[in-house]
């Protein structure tokens, strides 16, 4: 479903080069549910992007769904996006001055939808996340949790091949964040391919298979003396607090 | 289509957003296009083709009749001829169609001593004058060649004469007592005064009140009668007779002569020369031939119909739009930059930056579309309040009418989406990745 090969990301400016990703390698089979996991600025966002053909790569090759990616046009990427991928942001990212039907809306527009089409997949979508009693409703008059619910639906309702979730919780309590975990798990079941990234070990913990990013590289845990270095790292910083 | 109308509706609901900014470029554009749209209203009445199907076909022909010592500004002829001059036109017909005029005051004596003697404006002509310059009737029509020749006494009365004298009845056929002579009414025209008035530049400014009659040259020539415009004369006033006046260079009688193709305009342009010359050889020009032949736009230019604070005015409204607008493109480009995260996730949902684009670029039209509209009720109160910067006569030739109000909209939306092409590129050009990373 998902195959990088040698992939690399560098940002350049005049004085400095900066790999975000340096021959990164993963390959995301067809109904994986795999959590990517890694310390900040480790280049996880980074692989979202390029995953969600959000970003161009530097160099390698990226297969999505047996599509050579790399020399597609604006107009090309912007169709997969629309019809192969959905997404789930950390902060929702949901249109404020639409309704909760109208968010939801937005992907199958692009798409080009015939409206009782657009408005059948809408309330599924939303049924699906227990909210069709919300589509009226503005992003403001809902929770967090809900919110992020929303998105989930608009990310479901373009029926896409491959879900990419970018701290589905990290701005939720606990409750929520519970809730919003069992949806994914559940959309899994389903048959869908997630990729998520997280900082959380518990969720990172719920998916079938992780990914640990240092340095822009996928490393092997049991043996890169960088991970264990982070995992010290990190109980140190737990026992202190 | 369907998302033309998506990305209106998304337009007008982002009206309601940021209501100060949206305020802001409203008025910008709604003042802007009233300045431009009212000061336009008087430069389109007085620059406006006043009969559009015809004016490149006809044309006024001016004779150096003074000559280079006392003509006008470089070099140029009198903008009439005098007596001998315009017969001799006449007389030569190397025209498909020709008129001579002149403008006439006379006392209309009403019938039964019923009421006092009225004034009445009007026009010496002859019988092409109605079918040249398209002249519509209510009632009758004009006379014939026949009727020139034979020096009649038919009459053409406006149709505000014939609702005053008439009660507006049909008077075709009545007798008219116009200055202790009698006149037979032939015709009786529709409303009937194109401004500017291009056919008698010379003795009006263009905008006058329309003529009350219209009456055979020769006759007003048997009768003697004077000018009631204006007279142009060179060197000492001899004359005493109307014989001596018909012989002097005054010139007083506007010329016009109806040609179909650039052969007959060119064939007419040798014949004047030619006819300038002749009078060289006769020993009555001192001068080389100078002749013009103007049409009917060309005459209006040379006569700087349209006043020169229209032109002012107008390109000083241009210049306040042109501000207006950049500055609409300041606050444009501030109101869609505030919305880079919902750009981000409109492309990650799979816009291309194209729909970015026409979302953009339709949002600012609704935009253009409420300037429009305030617009045009700023236009409507500056066309009321126009005369404070117009002549009265100019002033109340502005008016609102439907075609106004289809050009203040027009204007509003187009030079908003043309102020929105750089903002809305901005907005196409947002990088996804990096608004989604930042949110």
């Amino acid at each position: 479903m998902l195959k990088m090969t040698h992939l690399s990301k560098v940002y350049r400016t005049e004085v400095v080069e900066t790999y975000a990703l340096r021959d990164f390698n993963i390959d995301v089979k067809e109904g994986e549910f795999v959590a990517v996991t890694g310390p900040s600025g480790s280049g996880k966002t980074t692989f979202l992007t390029i995953a969600g053909l959000l970003e161009t790569f530097t160099g390698g090759q990226y297969h999505l769904d047996g599509i050579e990616v790399s020399q597609l046009d604006d107009n090309a990427r912007s169709k997969i996006r629309n019809e192969k991928i959905g997404f789930i942001f950390q902060a929702f990212n949901l249109i404020p001055d639409l309704n909760v039907f109208d968010n939801v809306e937005v992907p199958l527009r692009y798409r080009g939808m015939k409206a009782p089409e657009r408005k059948e997949r809408i309330m599924g979508a939303l049924e699906r996340v227990g909210l069709a009693s919300r589509a009226k409703h503005y992003p403001a008059e809902l929770s967090g949790g809900q919110q992020q619910r929303v998105a989930i639906a608009r990310a479901l309702a373009g029926s896409p091949r491959l879900l990419l979730a970018d701290e589905p919780t990290g701005n939720l309590d606990t409750q929520m964040a519970r809730g919003v975990m069992e949806l994914l798990e559940e959309i899994h079941r389903e048959g869908a391919t997630i990729v998520m990234v997280t900082h959380d070990p518990e969720l990172a913990a719920r998916a079938q298979r992780n990914v640990h990013i240092i340095d822009g590289q996928v490393v092997d845990l049991a043996e890169d003396p960088r991970f264990h270095a982070h995992v010290v790292e990190a109980r140190q910083g737990q026992g202190r607090s | 289509m369907v998302m033309l109308d998506y990305y209106f509706r998304l337009g007008l609901r982002s009206l309601r957003r940021n209501p100060m900014l949206t305020a802001l470029m409203v008025m910008a554009i709604g003042f802007g296009v009233a300045a431009s749209m009212t000061t336009y209203s008087v430069f389109r009445a007085v620059s406006g083709n006043p009969i559009p199907d015809k004016s490149a076909r006809l044309f006024t022909p001016q004779i150096d009749g003074w000559g280079p010592q006392q003509n006008l500004q470089n070099n140029e002829p009198g903008e009439a001829l005098g007596y001998i001059d315009a017969m001799a036109l006449m007389t030569a017909h190397k025209a498909r169609r020709q008129t001579v005029l002149y403008k006439v005051q006379l006392s209309v004596i009403p019938g039964g001593n019923r009421d006092l003697p009225l004034n009445a404006n009007g026009y010496a002509v002859t019988s092409d004058f109605f079918t040249m310059f398209e002249v519509p009737f209510r009632y009758g029509g004009g006379w014939s060649t026949r009727d020139d020749d034979a020096r009649a006494s038919g009459i053409v009365i406006s149709d505000v004469l014939n609702q005053k004298l008439f009660g507006g009845a049909d008077s075709v056929g009545r007798t008219l007592d116009l200055g202790g002579h009698d006149y037979q009414i032939v015709g009786v025209t529709s409303h009937w005064n194109p401004r500017p008035r291009f056919y008698d530049l010379f003795s009006t400014n263009g905008f006058g009140k329309e003529p009350d009659i219209y009456m055979v040259f020769n006759r007003a020539m048997d009768l003697e009668m004077r000018p009631g415009g204006r007279n142009s004369c060179r060197g000492s006033l001899s004359y005493t007779t109307w014989q001596e006046y018909l012989q002097s260079n005054c010139v007083w009688i506007t010329p016009w002569v109806e040609l179909d193709s650039p052969a007959e305009v060119a064939g007419y342009r040798r014949f004047l020369t030619n006819y300038a010359a002749e009078q060289q050889h006769a020993g009555r020009f001192n001068w080389a031939p100078n002749v013009r032949l103007r049409d009917v736009m060309q005459w209006m230019d040379y006569e700087q119909v349209v006043p020169p604070e229209s032109r002012i005015s107008l390109a000083v409204a241009l210049g306040f739009f042109l501000i207006c607008l950049v500055n609409t493109i300041g606050l444009l480009l501030a109101k869609f930059m505030r919305r880079a995260g919902e750009i981000g996730v409109r492309r990650a949902l799979g816009a291309t930056r194209g729909e970015i684009y026409t979302q953009y670029l339709i949002e600012a039209g609704t935009v253009g579309l409420a300037g429009g509209l305030l617009g045009l009720l700023f236009t409507a109160i500056g066309v009321a309040g126009v005369g404070v910067l117009f002549r009265p006569e100019i002033a109340k030739l502005a008016k609102l009418d439907p075609s106004l109000v289809a050009l203040t909209f027009a204007v509003a939306i187009v030079a908003t989406v043309l102020a929105a092409f750089y903002p809305a590129w901005r907005a196409a050009r947002v990088q996804p990745a990096w608004q989604l990373k930042s949110s």
